[in-house]
This record gives structure tokens, C-alpha cells and sequence, in this order.
């Protein structure tokens, strides 16, 4: 359909050939999210089930478990693999998105990158490699991010500047994700303790009832584990859920970032192991290559605000996004919200005039409930929203958003191919489009 | 399978270093639960998984409480696996080895087929991992299982049995042939195992039949569970499993009958009957033919307890574990590492056959610069394009890389002038063998290159010391003797000379085992250790023929021994003039220990190359023209006195290089052999077939090896 497109079929022009200075307009292809799997994911600690596993392996499963799905997809047209860790050293290092393809079996002409956005780490990869798909640079490309916090603690080695201190850029607290947390509290103090705690309490109780549905599972791939004195095991589902907590069970626990504060381990995401991916694509090669077109992508924003209180990062980034689509809160039927913090999505919930028990908001619960990590998470919440759009054709667009260290937010937002007005791609479209 | 009954035995081995099996559950979506055991003995990669007494009673016991599980109904299949890279790597060889009575070895054999049999007995179907090395009876515990995968990464399945003087009776050798055809179990059992040990990767395994299905490595464990999974729960998937095995076992009678008899001549060919393991195990094989698997195991239990009690099998084992294993890795007597100066670059002075081998081997395994020299151009081209043209023939087998190749082939120059020495580091020369011209090259290298550069020699009889005597720096000359075929022999010989500097010999191990050979260090005698050792054995040999032994008596006197080739054979690859020129040193070091051959020397003189020759009947004779050109006494002696009078010989001669200190202890003189010139495990070297034929007795009064 576009010039662009005739550049990529590798038929440049003969060399010393005349280049007109005038180049053409060019168009932009329209990105889908074909498929996203994760591990189950761990407890981070010596106990974990992945407590044996390197983070790269982590990521390999994820990247054959996606080739095994989409059989129509030939690994040699992966033309990126973009893959996410905050902590880019050791079994997390060397350049990980080049090492997991290498590791993966892909052939060798795939490239791949790290990236690092800390929480936001899966979905800048997503982000960065949509927008190199809608530009013409790439057709296929995996994305997805991994983090083993039990390898990884949060920080390690990280070496502050000390200006942040010395000049007071920013807050000390700033740089202790449970501190914004509880600075939310006191910025609104109608987001009391009790809140947060139901909140959380539902989160777990959404994501048995979508165990108990099988949407959670058909997306996890199983992974073996060995542990000293205990052989392999194989983990086939989440080890963080706790099912059944009520508030009342949440209520004593302790606030490990102040005194008598409010944020606690009940209603904050765990230090979590696991790794996740998915196959993104211009909506023409998806058809030319068979693969499902699951969720198409409308807009994507990422918004600063102060470090101190980084959990109302979704907010401007969700605005930014909406903006950008040409849509309102109210057009959103469904959303997928990184719960870091309770609170953090309370803010987000109060601010745009959402229920605390909002059906559209993480039916299948969130990582209060199955844990967080970090760079991991953006895929998870993606390819959670695509079985929501295949369980609910009435919806038509919806978001995934979280808040992300150092004060920030990252929204993406979707459209679902199952809604009746989703304009279906005539073939002749298509056609076009690969021409 | 009742652990008790093992007790004892077990009881025998307190400081077996335990292989568990550890077992999780593992629900299989639509299948039910699979109990998944790890062989595992906590230890990292390089202490393998082995299987001693305890780890099988363990093992058993295992196995009984699944089977008791199984029973109850709850689970629905039974799976072994490894920790990474292993399976496991079979039998505890030193707990075997060690076994002292019949009994003790009836019951390990016993113990085996009890534990294995627990586990394809289960009543739920068993499924093996495969996820690494597998050899003997850790690949015998896969064949007991009812389904095998395999990682396509795993190295090392095998099944040794026959190398190491046993038999694979922990079933193989009556499950592989009904898995995979008689052939290829034959192939495995014998010719891979009497093949210096080969084993099979996973694909070739998959390919083979040895396994139903091959995953790749990043998610083995996960494919193989979900396969059986699939195996479980889906008619169609075990249909194809069954056409599969079909087509793999298919033999006809007359396909087992050719198989056995291909095998016994490859066995005879290569052991020549010295070595009991390889018959008995053809004798078990054929002899189960029509027996279920049960009896079968009788007939393999006793098998393993005879063989277990055989000299042959206490002496492989010993020659395996504490001389190729050990021993080869860790060279007696050697100089601290750390005192090894680097190697940047690498001089050759000649450029004949033996100078390209050697050019090649350097470049090849030390990356650096290679120089040849020769007296003319044409001989140093001659020298750099028959390493260019080897480099080829690698490339063309795929065993290098291009980019490889093309740096090999850039590393190895030639030039006329010694100058292009000046900045080596480590110089070997490879000219002719005479004393004053290996004198005068060492001469005119010292003049060229640093202090510090070390000067080797690849001498097979001369002094290296007298080579070094008049030189500045006498402390830089080694020996370095290599054995033809350079490439492929992995023996060297490091020769300390008496003023040899320790930096300078652990200079020369450094290289050697980067070179890849096994490297024994040996004191300046006339023709080291394997030479002199093979030179008295021709010696004895030829005598007895010049004396009018007829040549068939004469050439088959050793074949108790199963030696790699009869003397003749080996006189005639080594070359008549070689060994006679190595004989005429020895004699001027030893006296008439080493008898100068005149009949040899008639040979030579004639142009003769070998004795045997091929009759237009296809016959293997002596020629009547070389008879002609020979005269022989007419004492002619019977091969059995021929055999002890070479024993004999053999112990003096060992006895002798002890007592002048030529190597450090027996295992030396051992390990030589073994290396240098490809003699049999079975025969532990030579000094433990010295021990038990009695010949160290007869002539020294004690034996070689007190310990054992």
C-alpha cells in the first residue's frame, strides 16, 4: 500500500540510481495483538516455585510456547524480539531480547533488544516495537519482559545520583515504591486503609472465580522446576493467589513502610518471578500469515507526574491516550489496571469517577492478587484484555494502564475485533496493503 | 522388589555417594497424575548421577511405593527423569569393581534387574526422560520403561558394558534388540562400545528408535510431560507410537542370525577372543532369543557375576577410572602450572611429513602463528600447502568451520632462514634422527631467537640431553615425543632432560594438553617408554622367528594378549628401518636385551615392507621370495613358550625402567601403553597382565602393583 512497503522487500534501488529529494507521504499500518502467554508466576524468594529457574529461560518458554501456538507463523519472519527487565544484569543481562531469541532456537538472522521502563518494561516493548510495525520497519515482532525478583531485589545495584539528595530533585521516599503508596493516603484521605483492603480482598476473589472459569490458564505456560533435595516439579499455575482472603483477614497486617501507616502486604502487589510474551502484527501480515488479529491497537501515552506519588500515573497517561484516540472514559468497557498498590488504583478509579467495584475494571483480578513482576506485567494486562474482548463482543474499546517508579504512567488502548462494528478488513484491503 | 533383601550389600558400600530419587506429582490436564522421579545425588554437573547399591535400593523402594499408589488407583503413570545433563551415567563403576565375591556380584546384578523390573511392572504405563547422558544402566532404566523422549541436546547414550568387560545385563542387551532390530542394538552394544567407546546423541537416539519422540532442550521436561500427556489420554498418539516401534524392531530370523554373525567377527577382529565381555554378551543375546524376559534375566544375572570375577573386568575397570580418567587428566610429576610460560607463536624446524602434521596440530589447537623452515622454498611450500590441503579435507567433512579454516591456513607460514624464529616462543624440531644434525639446528635456533624460548625436540631414540649439552642455555630443550599419526595418537611424552628447567617442562605440559594429547612425563632413556616397551616385544618376537618358529607361530603367540595388531603388522605400519633404528639405539643403551634382527636388515635391504603378504587365494602367507632372501636356526619354539618368554621380557624391561626411574610409578608405563599404543583396558596397561600371569614373580620376585 505504500511506498514504505516496497522498501522493505529488500529490492532497494541499484545503486547510484537518482533518489528524488521529494520523498512521499506515507501512510500508517494498523498494529494487532495476535497472541500473549506468561508463565504462572512465583513467589520471588528461595521458596518460589521458579526459585531454581534463570529469568532467560523464563523468557524462552514464553517465546516457544508462542511459536507452538501460531504454527502459521514462520520464526524467520520475526523481524524484532523486544524484551523488558528492570534489572538488566546477570541471567537478565547480555542484551536479553538477542540472548532469549538465540536461547529460543529463532533463527539467528531475528534481532533483538533490552529495554527498561521498570514496571512499564512489557509494555514499552510492545509500545516501541507497535509503533516500528505501524511505521513500516517491522511486520511480526515479539514483545514481553520478564523480571525473577528473587534473583533481582528491587534497585540491586541501582547507584542513585546523589544530586537527587544533595539538590533535592526528589523526595528520598520517592525511590521506595511502598512510601508513594502511602503518601497517596495522605494526599486523599478519603482513600482510607479499609478501601484499599476490600479492594484487595476482591482482586482475589476475581481471580479464583477466573481460575475457576479457565481464563487464566489456557494463557500460562507450564514450566519445570528443580529444587535441591526435591527433584523437578512442573508449576502450571500462579503461586501468589490467595484465595478466599476476606478484609477481616487483611486487617492486622503489618505496614512495613511506616508506622501505623496503611499500605501492607494484603493490598500491595508481592515480589514476584515471571516472565511473559506476545506476537504482535501489521493487521496485513497477520492476514497473510493466518494469525488472529486478537485486539487492535488505538493509541498509546506515557505521562510523567512527581516521582513522590508515581501510582497516579495512569492518570494523565490515560487522558493523554484518549486524546489521542479520539475517545472518552465512557468509551471504555473494559479495563486491565496494573494493581501495584490498592491505592494507586483507587486514585485512578476516584479520578475518573469509576466504582471501586467497577465490573469493567480487572474482572480477573490483578497483581494484588497474582503478583507483579515488574517489567513483566504490561503483557500480562494485554493479554488478559484480549480473552476479555473474546468473552465480551458488546465491548468495543479498552485500556491497559499501570503506574511506573520515578513517576510515571503508560496506557495503551485497544479495540475489540469481535465487536459487531469492528470494520472488518475487506480482502481486497489486504491485498493492497501487502502490495 | 524387597530393599531388604539388599541389606547387606548395600550395607557394603557406606561411602556410595547416593543417587536419590526424589518424586512430585505432576497433574496432566485429562490424564490424571504423574509421579515424576529425579535421579538426583545433589551434586553439580561434574559428579554424575551413578548407581551404586544404595541408590538402587532407594530406587526400589521408590518404585514399590508408586507401585503401591498405582495399585490404589491414583495415579495414572509413573515418570523418570534426571538432574540436568544426566539421566544417569549408569552403574557406580568403583562400587562394582570392587564387589569381592561372586555373590556380592550375583546379588548387585540381581538388585538391578529387581529395581528395573519394579518400575516396567508398575501396572500404570512408565514414561523416561531422557534429558542427558544415559549410559549403560542409567539407558537401562529408560529400555524398562514402557515410553522414552529424548532431549535433542543429550550427549552421551550409550551402552559401555562390553568395553568395560561386562554385558548391559541390567536387560539391554535383551530389550534394545527387540526395540530397535538386532542390528543396530548390535551396533550399539558392540561396535560402539568396542569402538573406543562411542556413544549416540539424542537425535540419533530418536532416530534409532531408542526413543518415541525428541523435544528440544529449552522445554524438554515440558514437551515430554505433555506428550505423555497426549500418550495417555489419545488412541490415536500411542497408535503411532506402535507403528513407529514396529518399523524399528522389524527383523526377520535371518536378520538376527546375520547380526550376531557380523558382530562375533567384529568382535574377533577387534579383541581377538583375549577379552571374555563381548562373547558373553553374544552368547546371552543368542541365548535369549526364545526366552521371555524374565529368563532372559537369569541368564544375564549369571553372566554379570562370572564376568564381575574376572581379572579382564577388575583391571578394565582400574584402567578406566584411575588411569584414563584420572591419571591422563593429572600427569604425574608434572611442574606447577602456574610456572608455564605463554606460547604466542610456534617454530618448526623441517618441513617433511612429520613437521606439516605438527604444524598443523599447533595451529590448530593453540591459534597462534605456526613457521616452518626447510633448506629450500620448494620443501617449505611443500610443508604450508599439505597443511592447506588437510585444512580442506576438514572443511570438506564440515569438522571446521570456514572462517576457521581460513585462519588455520593463515597462521601456518614457511621460510628459508631461521631468522623467522626470532620471535617464537616455542620451537620444535623434526629433522632427520642423527645426533650432530639435531645439534647443529638447535645451534643455529638459539642464535636467533630470545632466552627464553623453549627448544623441543621430537627425538624417538636420541639423548635429549646430549642434544642440549652444548648449548647456551641447555635448560630450554624438552622432549616432545608424539606418536604417528600425530593427529589422532593421544599420547606425548615429555621428556626431562638433566638440566631441564621446571619452568620450561611445565612450559612444555601447558602446551601439550593444549594440544589435547595426554602427556606423561618420562626421564631421558633411550627411547622413552612405549618404544622401548614395543621394541622389546618385536625383539623377542623376531628372535623367536629367526631362531625358525614358523611366522604364523611366531605373529599369533600374543593373542591371548589382544594386543590392537600382531607384531608383524605392527613392524610393518611402524616401517622396518624405524624400528630397526630405534632397535640399533636401544642396543647401544641396553646391550643384547634389544637384538639387532639380521634377517630384519636383509628385509630392508631388499626393499621388503612387510612379511605378510595376500596370496592370489586370498591367503595370508609369506611370501617365497622373502622366505629366500632369510636364514633361520633350528630352534623353534612353541607359541605358548613364545608368549611366556614375551611376558617375561616385558616384566624385566618394565622392572628395569622402574628401578632406573624412566617414569614415576607403573600406572605410568600403564597409561603409555594404553595411549601411545592403543593397548587393551583388559590388560590394565601391561603391568596388572604382568601381576596376574605371573611373570612379575618370575622375574623380579614381587609384583608391580603391591596394592591391588
Amino acid at each position: 500500500m505504500l511506498p514504505m512497503g516496497n522498501m522493505r522487500g529488500v529490492t532497494l534501488p541499484s545503486r547510484g540510481a537518482p533518489v528524488s529529494p521529494v520523498l512521499p507521504a506515507r501512510a500508517l499500518r494498523d498494529v494487532v495483538f495476535v497472541d500473549g502467554v506468561r508463565t504462572p508466576f512465583g513467589k520471588a524468594g528461595g521458596k518460589g516455585i521458579h526459585a531454581g529457574t534463570r529469568a532467560d529461560d523464563l523468557v524462552v518458554k514464553c517465546i516457544r510456547e508462542l511459536l507452538r501456538r501460531n504454527p502459521s507463523l514462520p520464526p524467520e519472519r520475526i523481524d524484532e524480539v523486544a524484551v523488558a527487565a528492570t534489572t538488566q544484569t546477570g541471567d537478565q543481562g547480555l542484551t536479553i531480547g538477542r540472548s532469549a531469541a538465540l536461547l529460543a532456537g529463532l533463527p539467528r538472522s531475528v534481532p533483538g533488544f533490552a529495554i527498561d521502563r521498570m514496571c512499564a518494561g512489557a509494555m514499552t516493548a510492545v509500545t516501541t516495537t507497535a509503533g516500528g510495525i505501524a511505521f513500516g520497519a517491522y511486520d511480526v515482532v515479539i514483545a514481553g519482559g520478564v523480571e525473577h525478583m528473587g534473583s533481582h531485589p528491587m534497585g540491586q545495584g541501582a547507584e542513585p545520583n546523589p544530586r537527587f539528595a544533595a539538590e533535592k530533585l526528589v523526595d528520598p521516599d520517592a525511590l521506595n515504591m511502598g512510601s508513594t503508596a502511602e503518601t497517596l493516603h495522605d494526599r486523599w484521605p478519603g482513600m482510607t486503609k479499609e478501601r484499599a483492603d476490600a479492594y484487595a480482598a476482591a482482586s482475589q476473589a476475581k481471580l479464583a472465580a477466573a481460575y475457576e472459569a479457565g481464563s487464566i490458564q489456557q494463557d500460562l505456560v507450564p514450566v519445570a522446576g528443580r529444587k535441591p533435595g526435591e527433584g523437578w516439579a512442573l508449576h502450571r499455575a500462579d503461586e501468589p493467589p490467595r484465595p478466599g482472603t476476606t478484609v477481616a483477614d487483611l486487617d492486622g497486617l503489618r505496614t512495613p513502610f511506616r508506622p501505623h501507616g496503611r499500605v501492607t502486604a494484603g493490598n500491595a502487589a508481592g515480589l514476584t518471578d515471571g516472565a511473559t510474551a506476545a506476537v504482535l502484527a501489521s493487521a496485513g501480515t497477520a492476514a497473510e500469515l493466518g494469525l488472529p488479529a486478537r485486539m487492535r491497537l488505538v493509541s498509546y501515552a506515557f505521562a510523567g507526574v512527581d516521582p513522590e506519588v508515581m501510582g497516579i500515573g495512569p492518570i494523565p497517561a490515560t487522558a493523554k491516550a484518549l486524546k489521542l484516540a479520539g475517545l472518552d472514559i465512557a468509551d471504555i468497557g473494559l479495563f486491565e489496571i496494573n494493581e501495584a498498590f490498592a491505592v494507586q488504583v483507587l486514585s485512578f478509579l476516584d479520578h475518573f469517577g469509576l466504582a471501586d467495584d467497577d465490573p469493567r475494571v480487572n474482572r480477573y483480578g490483578g497483581a494484588i492478587a497474582v503478583g507483579h513482576p515488574l517489567a513483566a506485567s504490561g503483557v500480562r494486562l494485554m493479554t488478559q484484555l484480549a480473552r476479555q474482548f473474546e468473552e465480551d463482543p458488546s465491548v468495543r474499546y479498552g485500556l491497559t494502564t499501570m503506574c511506573v517508579g520515578l513517576g510515571m504512567g503508560g496506557t495503551v488502548v485497544w479495540e475489540n475485533p469481535h465487536h459487531p462494528e469492528y470494520p472488518r478488513p475487506t480482502p481486497s484491503a489486504t491485498e493492497k496493503e501487502q502490495a | 522388589m524387597i530393599p531388604a533383601d539388599y541389606a547387606d550389600l548395600a550395607a557394603k558400600f557406606a561411602d556410595e555417594t547416593v543417587t536419590h530419587a526424589y518424586v512430585r506429582d505432576v497433574e496432566l490436564p485429562g490424564a490424571g497424575t504423574l509421579a515424576l522421579v529425579t535421579l538426583d545425588n545433589d551434586l553439580d554437573h561434574r559428579r554424575p548421577t551413578t548407581l551404586g547399591p544404595n541408590s538402587l535400593v532407594e530406587l526400589g523402594a521408590v518404585f514399590e511405593q508408586l507401585k503401591t499408589r498405582a495399585e490404589a488407583g491414583v495415579l495414572a503413570a509413573v515418570a523418570v527423569t534426571g538432574k540436568p545433563y544426566y539421566l544417569a551415567a549408569g552403574a557406580d563403576l568403583s562400587a562394582v569393581g570392587r564387589l569381592a565375591t561372586e555373590e556380592d556380584g550375583r546379588q548387585m546384578a540381581r538388585l538391578g534387574h529387581d529395581v528395573y523390573g519394579t518400575l516396567s511392572g508398575l501396572g500404570v504405563p512408565t514414561f523416561a526422560f531422557i534429558n542427558g547422558a544415559a549410559m549403560g544402566g542409567g539407558l537401562e532404566i529408560a529400555l524398562a520403561a514402557g515410553y522414552r523422549t529424548v532431549s535433542a541436546a543429550a550427549n552421551g547414550i550409550s551402552l559401555p558394558e562390553a568395553f568395560l568387560g561386562l554385558i548391559p545385563g541390567w536387560g539391554g542387551v535383551y530389550r534394545l534388540p527387540r526395540l530397535i532390530g538386532p542390528r543396530n542394538a548390535l551396533k550399539v552394544m558392540i561396535e560402539n562400545a568396542l569402538g573406543n567407546n562411542r556413544a549416540v546423541k539424542g537425535p540419533e537416539a530418536y532416530e534409532l528408535g531408542i526413543a518415541d519422540a525428541c523435544f528440544g532442550q529449552a522445554d524438554f521436561l515440558e514437551q515430554s510431560l505433555a506428550w505423555a500427556g497426549r500418550i495417555l489420554a489419545e488412541d490415536a498418539e500411542r497408535a503411532e507410537v506402535a507403528e513407529r516401534r514396529s518399523q524399528k524392531a522389524a527383523a526377520t530370523e535371518d536378520d538376527w542370525e546375520k547380526a550376531i554373525s557380523a558382530a562375533r567377527s567384529f568382535v574377533a577382529a577387534r579383541t581377538g577372543g583375549a577379552a571374555p565381555a563381548p562373547t558373553k554378551l553374544l552368547e546371552v543375546l543368542a541365548a535369549g532369543r526364545g526366552k521371555t524376559q524374565q529368563e532372559s534375566a537369569e541368564l544375564e544375572i549369571d553372566a554379570l557375576a562370572e564376568l564381575m570375577q574376572t581379572p579382564q573386568f577388575r583391571d578394565t575397570v582400574h584402567a578406566f577410572l584411575e588411569l584414563v580418567q584420572k591419571r591422563a587428566k593429572r600427569p604425574a610429576g608434572a611442574p606447577d602450572k602456574a610456572l608455564a610460560r605463554p606460547v604466542a607463536k610456534v617454530g618448526i624446524v623441517g618441513a617433511g611429513l612429520m613437521a606439516s602434521q605438527l604444524a598443523l596440530l599447533f595451529a590448530r589447537r593453540l591459534k597462534v602463528p605456526v613457521v616452518m623452515t626447510d633448506v629450500d622454498q620448494a620443501r617449505v611450500d611443500k610443508g604450508v600447502a599439505y597443511v592447506g590441503a588437510e585444512v580442506d579435507k576438514l572443511l570438506a567433512k564440515d569438522r571446521l568451520a570456514p572462517d576457521a579454516a581460513n585462519r588455520i591456513k593463515a597462521l601456518v607460514t614457511g621460510a628459508v632462514s631461521k631468522e623467522a624464529f626470532a620471535d617464537a616462543d616455542f620451537v620444535i624440531e623434526a629433522v632427520f634422527e642423527d645426533l650432530a644434525v639435531k645439534k647443529q639446528v638447535f645451534a643455529e635456533v638459539e642464535a636467533v631467537v630470545s632466552d627464553e624460548c623453549v627448544l623441543a625436540t621430537n627425538t624417538s631414540s636420541l639423548s635429549v640431553g646430549a642434544m642440549a649439552a652444548d648449548l647456551l642455555h641447555p635448560e630450554r630443550v624438552v622432549g616432545f615425543h608424539f606418536f604417528n599419526p600425530v593427529a589422532a595418537m593421544p599420547l606425548l611424552e615429555i621428556v626431562r632432560a638433566p638440566k631441564t628447567s621446571d619452568e620450561v617442562l611445565a612450559t612444555a605440559f601447558s602446551v601439550g594438553q593444549a594440544l589435547k594429547k595426554t602427556t606423561v612425563l618420562v626421564q631421558d632413556s633411550a627411547a622413552f617408554v612405549v618404544n622401548r616397551i614395543l621394541l622389546r616385544l618385536l625383539g623377542e618376537i623376531t628372535a623367536a622367528f629367526d631362531a625358525g618358529t614358523p611366522a604364523e607361530v611366531a605373529d599369533n603367540a600374543l593373542q591371548p594378549m589382544g594386543l590392537p595388531m600382531t607384531p608383524f603388522n605392527l613392524l610393518a605400519m611402524v616401517g622396518m628401518p624405524v624400528a630397526q633404528h630405534v632397535t640399533e639405539s636401544l642396543h647401544a643403551a641396553f646391550g643384547d636385551r634389544f637384538r639387532v634382527s639380521a634377517n630384519l636388515q636383509r628385509l630392508i635391504d631388499a626393499g621388503v615392507t612387510s612379511l605378510w603378504s595376500t596370496d592370489d587365494d586370498g591367503r595370508h602367507v609369506v611370501p617365497a621370495s622373502t622366505l629366500s632372501l632369510l636364514e633361520f636356526g633350528g630352534s623353534p619354539s612353541t607359541a605358548d613358550e613364545l608368549l611366556r618368554r614375551t611376558q617375561d621380557a616385558l616384566a624385566e624391561e618394565v622392572g628395569l625402567m622402574l628401578e632406573e626411574g624412566v617414569v614415576q610409578a607403573p600406572e605410568d608405563i600403564d597409561l603409555c601403553m594404553i595411549m601411545g599404543a592403543g593397548w587393551p583396558l583388559h590388560l590394565g596397561g601391561i603391568t596388572p597382565y604382568l601381576d596376574r600371569v605371573g611373570a612379575s614373580e618370575r622375574i623380579t620376585g614381587g609384583k608391580f602393583n603391591q596394592h591391588r
